[in-house]
């Protein structure tokens, strides 16, 4: 690795970190403005121009407010656990690619943080790291309320993220590798995994609004049963951690779905690696509006399902999903041995 | 090779760099009044009966070891999933062998199933 690549791996670090921290200020506002559309009325519009900062001065309320630290919590385990929600939150957006190879004076700069072979393991194993967060968090607090969203989470996630693996068994079984660059290649060369998966679509987007913790999935937070679940002893910025690991981990799962089964960086018809400086601009606009979308369908489906029951979770979970997953890696199994 | 996962590194300090950030700004920043009633564990605002850390119902313990069951098997689809589309071009042994390995788990679903592991009433 010479100069110019340490120094291009840098500076890819920095922006899209910074990227993230700007989308999740975007997202907490968009979130209230568009509940705010959804139910006729307009939402926090009177902090900066179109309510833009309402965020920011939510954060610095957030920043001036009391640390808190009740008297019978697990010290240690207590202040560890935002720290372990949220460094995975933030790490697993680096494997995503969000546009096609930039030519700077001669050098390939991939857009995208780390190119590494198993990309799609990183984002698993990542994610299963950000359960013992919310379990801890839940655990060490020393209140009931917050043991009870704890656990809960944890059995929701777990046994949501089988499902998604299986979602994921398909996709890799026709692209035949764990990167994202060769998932993205090959559905530019054929054609979208939506198109020929649509199944392994809908299980994977299921699992992943349960795996956010997001409506109609948000049991571990149900504010009517569980006051706000396992966070509920946490106080000031502690409090805005999850938060911010919650809409990170929202960002990264629709990159995750837009790059499994909406072709990533892929705008249909379009061949980007022959434009180009204007194919790479053209290839992250299409990153961006889809994953975009896929954000707004986060609020929109918040507005349009209520929450579930716990049993109905775990049933549809292990009922329907699993088994619908392995049907999909049976289909895709058989066809391609047709095909062969 | 390994050189690969150095921006994961830089990655994971900037990630671990702000957690730590805020959790150092907001222990400055903030006020700090001690109250006895205010650092006692949230109860809806009644005095907390019992300790919080009591019996637990079992089932989460049961689908904690279904999980790391199927976690497993998923783990072994993905080499498999890797190296199926090509090996698939030249015989279909592949496919049973790995059906074969998803039917011996899907008696221990089912089983698990018939004992109403996931029912949550």
């Amino acid at each position: 690795m010479d100069t110019f690549d340490l120094l291009a791996t840098i500076i890819k670090v920095v922006i899209v970190f910074v990227t993230i921290l700007v989308t999740i200020i975007i997202l907490g506002l968009a979130e209230r403005r568009v509940s705010g559309f959804m139910q006729y009325r307009l939402g926090p519009n009177r902090v900066g121009p179109w309510g833009l900062l309402q965020t920011v001065a939510d954060g610095i309320k957030f920043l001036f407010k009391e640390d808190i630290i009740p008297d019978n919590v697990n010290r240690p385990i207590y202040l560890l656990a935002p720290v372990i929600t949220m460094i995975p939150a933030f790490m697993t957006f680096a494997v995503i690619p969000f546009g096609v190879p930039l030519e700077i004076a001669g050098h390939t700069v991939k857009l995208q943080v780390a190119d590494i072979n198993i990309g799609l393991l990183y984002i698993l194993a990542l994610t299963s790291v950000g359960v013992y967060g919310l379990v801890l968090a839940g655990w060490s607090a020393g209140s009931k309320y917050p043991l009870l969203g704890g656990l809960r989470s944890s059995a929701q996630l777990i046994s949501y993220e089988l499902a998604m693996g299986l979602a994921i068994v398909g996709v890799i079984m026709v692209s035949g590798g764990l990167t994202f660059n060769e998932i993205i290649t090959h559905q530019q060369a054929t054609s979208w995994n939506f198109w020929k998966q649509p199944l392994a679509a809908l299980v994977f987007l299921v699992a992943m609004f349960a795996e956010t913790n997001r409506l109609p999935f948000d049991l571990t937070e149900a504010e009517q049963e569980l006051v706000g679940g396992y966070h509920t002893e946490y106080s000031s910025f502690k409090f805005l951690m999850f938060y911010m690991s919650e809409y990170a981990n929202v960002i990264t799962a629709s990159g995750f779905m837009v790059c499994l089964f909406f072709g990533g960086w892929d705008m249909p018809f379009i061949d980007e690696k022959a434009l180009g400086h204007w194919g790479v601009v053209l290839s992250v606009l299409a990153f961006v509006s889809k994953v975009g979308f896929f954000l707004f369908l986060y609020i929109w489906v918040r507005w349009t399902f209520p929450r579930f029951r716990y049993d109905q979770l775990m049933r549809l979970g292990w009922k329907v999903l699993l088994p619908l997953g392995l049907v999909n890696i049976f289909a895709v199994g058989l066809w391609m041995a047709l095909r062969a | 090779m390994i050189g690969d996962y150095l921006p994961v590194l830089f990655v994971f300090i900037m990630a671990a760099g702000l957690a730590v950030l805020l959790l150092v700004l907001t222990h400055l920043v903030g006020p700090r009044v001690k109250d006895k009633v205010k650092l006692s564990p949230y109860e809806s605002g009644v005095d907390p009966v019992a300790p919080a850390h009591t019996r637990l119902n079992i089932r989460y313990f049961i689908v904690g070891l279904v999980f790391i069951i199927f976690d497993i098997e998923i783990i072994f689809l993905y080499p498999w999933a890797v190296i199926f589309s090509d090996f698939i071009k030249r015989s279909p042994f592949i496919l049973y062998e790995m059906l074969f390995f998803i039917a011996v788990l899907l008696f221990g679903y089912i089983y698990v199933w018939r004992k109403r592991v996931f029912e949550w009433e």
